[in-house]
């Protein structure tokens, strides 16, 4: 689906269904320098049962035009311009990484928009290494051979994927490697630079479900879990054996998670 | 700063694409020899043929030992997935026919294995795609041949006969700037030797027969996906940018994204063309991945003593090995290949087809057989075997002389080897 949100088009990743208005809606927002494709499987899932998959590419990033937003507030009111342009009145959000934050900060400020929350791979506050950001902001090639090798598990970084044949560093790699200058350091810095997220977690009003890797070396879960304690309500799932790249490594446990937890 | 560091070729060798079998504990990869998986249930069923959920459904798509070697292929060339197939010129054939269709045409080096050349020659133009040839030392001529509906261009690391070493940085850029890929065969290097996506190339296939797998037991081929050409933005390749009837109207590219190509070769090619690799012939493939970086030092030590010796035998006319610096291609050989040229390499023995006959009858650790990059040693003779048919012309037009005698150097002791060439070479000269 391509729309045009704030004078950009934006282009929505529908699972191969057309948008059916009476249906209810799912929103996947994905993890910064990547775009809809993560969501691939669990679009696909939504969309043919019963529900409109909506796994958005953000401002400047994959299919997307525009230019990469720079804050986690503006990504979240974005996200609600999305749905009205649509005409969606109200979603679940599901969001992985940077996702995740514009997801519970899209719960926060409009609550009356968001029927459920994800959050995978989520931590508050997201704080980014000086050499990750450093490498991003110069748009240097070893920031997407960071964020793939800590994004993995050990596990993950020698393979052994639920997708035949894929291997997860090189698609990893090759969908950072499409994001153009200055995308990934905006996205960084954003989730960087995101210091009111236990604020916004206490104001969450709807069912939460937070999915974590039990191995995630970018939000480790000692962080992640302090969230459990702030949103009113919630439930924590840790994945054993997997890394930040959550969907990538564990694809059927997330589906599964996600199917219980929306249906 | 440094990046982080990735495990490296020799660990990836071992591990990649596998984590210990979930039932048993298995430390080395199971073979699932089956063709077909149980569903736990229809939903999960309807799941997985919907591209909802990863899943095995019937073993000529995928397969659980197979994809251990599809990931550790990928792993070791840097690219973001793979198939494998049931030979190489299986692989060739789907790294083909997943993005050409009849009225699309190829240029190719026309220094090719045998086989590949019967395929774009004789067979391909049949279903309607051509070839062009041109020399693989001469990348204007690439340039030259390239035509409107030019989709694939096509060369080997090391051509065949005389181990012409592609300039891939070039070839790939000369691709590009016309929006098509490049696709190579990288058989007779290996990842080890020589990363094609890293100098620019686009698609890859091996024989893994030969030095992938080592050890001369299992016919198998290996197809795999870079994953950085940028399909849309050339807009010449319709089987990945525009809907497929053949799977629910599936746009490859908008889906997929990097690995839309490799999707589109399982989701089509494996499912209709169905040259699949069985798991035994995957398991015996992963076994000689696990040693392929020992086995190619030893590879290329042994051929390096052997040119030598060779080249400055006087029953030696000439070594072709890029390595030497009479070689035409020695300068881009030092840059691209600093490792070593291969393992397999030829030379012309003095006194013609007759010197060649008596060769070969008198090699004894050497085998006399149709193959190459075995962990034992091989020899043919071209001009008394698969070239028998020509006289010394014909011969001179496919780049071979009566005396031409070409070596797959095994890792067998290199004295043995040299003692065994020795004796050979003096019974040549007694004729």
């Amino acid at each position: 689906m391509k729309i045009t949100v704030d004078n950009n088009p934006a282009y929505i990743y529908t699972g191969a269904r057309e948008f059916v208005p009476e249906q209810p809606s799912v929103v996947f927002i994905h993890g910064n320098g990547l775009d809809h494709s993560v969501w691939l499987l669990q679009s696909r899932y939504f969309a043919h049962h019963q529900r409109n998959a909506l796994a958005v590419d953000m401002p400047g990033h994959g299919r997307s035009g525009g230019s990469a937003l720079e804050n986690i507030t503006d990504m979240a009111d974005w996200i609600i311009d999305v749905l009205d342009a649509i005409g969606v009145d109200k979603a679940a959000i599901v969001g992985h990484s940077m996702g995740s934050l514009v997801s519970l900060e899209a719960a926060a400020r409009h609550p009356d928009r968001v029927s459920r929350l994800a959050l995978i791979a989520t931590a508050v506050p997201m704080p980014v290494s000086d050499p990750l950001l450093d490498a991003a902001r110069n748009n240097e090639h070893s920031a997407f051979d960071m964020i793939t090798l800590w994004g993995h598990s050990q596990y993950g970084q020698m393979g052994g994927n639920q997708a035949p044949g894929m291997w997860m560093s090189g698609s990893a790699i090759r969908l950072l490697e499409r994001s153009g200058p200055g995308v990934l350091f905006a996205g960084l810095n954003a989730c960087n630079e995101y210091k009111h997220g236990m604020e916004s977690a206490a104001r969450v009003q709807c069912p939460t479900l937070m999915i974590l890797g039990r191995l995630d070396m970018m939000t480790p879960t000692r962080i992640a879990r302090k969230l459990e304690q702030t949103i009113p309500d919630v439930r924590c799932e840790v994945l054993d054996n997997c890394g930040h790249l959550v969907m990538a490594e564990k694809p059927n446990q997330v589906l599964d998670l996600l199917i219980d937890f929306l249906d | 700063m440094a990046g982080p560091k990735y495990p490296g070729f020799d660990t990836l060798a071992l591990h990649a694409g596998q984590q210990p079998d979930d039932s048993f504990g298995a430390r080395a990869v199971p073979i699932y020899q089956t063709t077909s998986y149980v569903f736990k249930s229809t939903e999960q069923a309807a799941s997985i043929f919907n591209g909802e959920r990863p899943g095995h459904v019937y073993s000529r798509i995928t397969n659980p030992t197979n994809a251990v070697l599809e990931e550790r292929i990928c792993a070791l060339e840097g690219g973001v997935g793979a198939i494998a197939t049931a030979s190489g010129q299986a692989a060739m054939h789907l790294a083909i026919a997943t993005i050409l269709g009849a009225g699309s045409h190829i240029v190719s080096s026309r220094s090719l294995y045998g086989g590949s050349h019967n395929l774009l020659s004789y067979t391909l133009p049949r279903f309607g795609i051509e070839t062009t040839f041109v020399d693989p030392r001469d990348p204007d001529a690439f340039s030259e041949a390239i035509q409107p509906n030019t989709r694939l261009l096509f060369g080997e690391t090391l051509g065949n006969p005389g181990l012409d070493v592609l300039n891939v940085p070039v070839i790939s850029e000369i691709a590009h700037n016309a929006g098509i890929p490049l696709l190579i065969d990288s058989t007779f290097t290996t990842p080890y030797l020589f990363k094609p996506f890293d100098f620019g190339a686009d698609l890859i296939f091996h024989s893994a027969t030969k030095f992938i797998g080592g050890h001369g037991v299992a016919i198998g081929g290996l197809l795999v996906d870079g994953g950085r050409f940028d399909w849309d933005a050339s807009g010449k390749f319709p089987t990945l940018t525009e809907p497929y009837a053949g799977f629910h109207n599936l746009v490859f590219s908008e889906e997929y994204g990097p690995s839309a190509y490799i999707m589109r070769a399982r989701k089509e090619g494996a499912r209709d063309f169905g040259a699949c690799m069985s798991p035994t012939t995957a398991f015996h493939i992963l076994q000689g991945i696990e040693t392929l970086p020992l086995r190619l030092e030893k590879h290329i030590d042994n051929t390096r003593k052997l040119v030598k010796y060779l080249d400055e035998h006087d029953a030696v006319e000439e070594v072709t090995y890029p390595e030497l610096p009479g070689h035409p291609d020695h300068e881009l050989a030092k840059q691209l290949l600093p490792g070593g040229c291969g393992a397999v390499f030829s030379f012309v023995v003095k006194g013609g087809r007759a010197a060649g006959r008596r060769f070969i009858e008198r090699l004894n650790l050497f085998s006399h057989l149709a193959n190459v990059g075995d962990a034992k040693s091989l020899v043919i003779h071209p001009a008394s075997t698969t070239h028998h048919r020509m006289d010394a012309a014909a011969l001179a037009a496919a780049g071979i002389k009566e005396g031409t005698i070409r070596l797959s150097v095994g890792i067998e002791d290199p004295d043995d080897l040299i003692s065994d060439l020795g004796r050979a070479l003096h019974a040549s000269q007694k004729g």
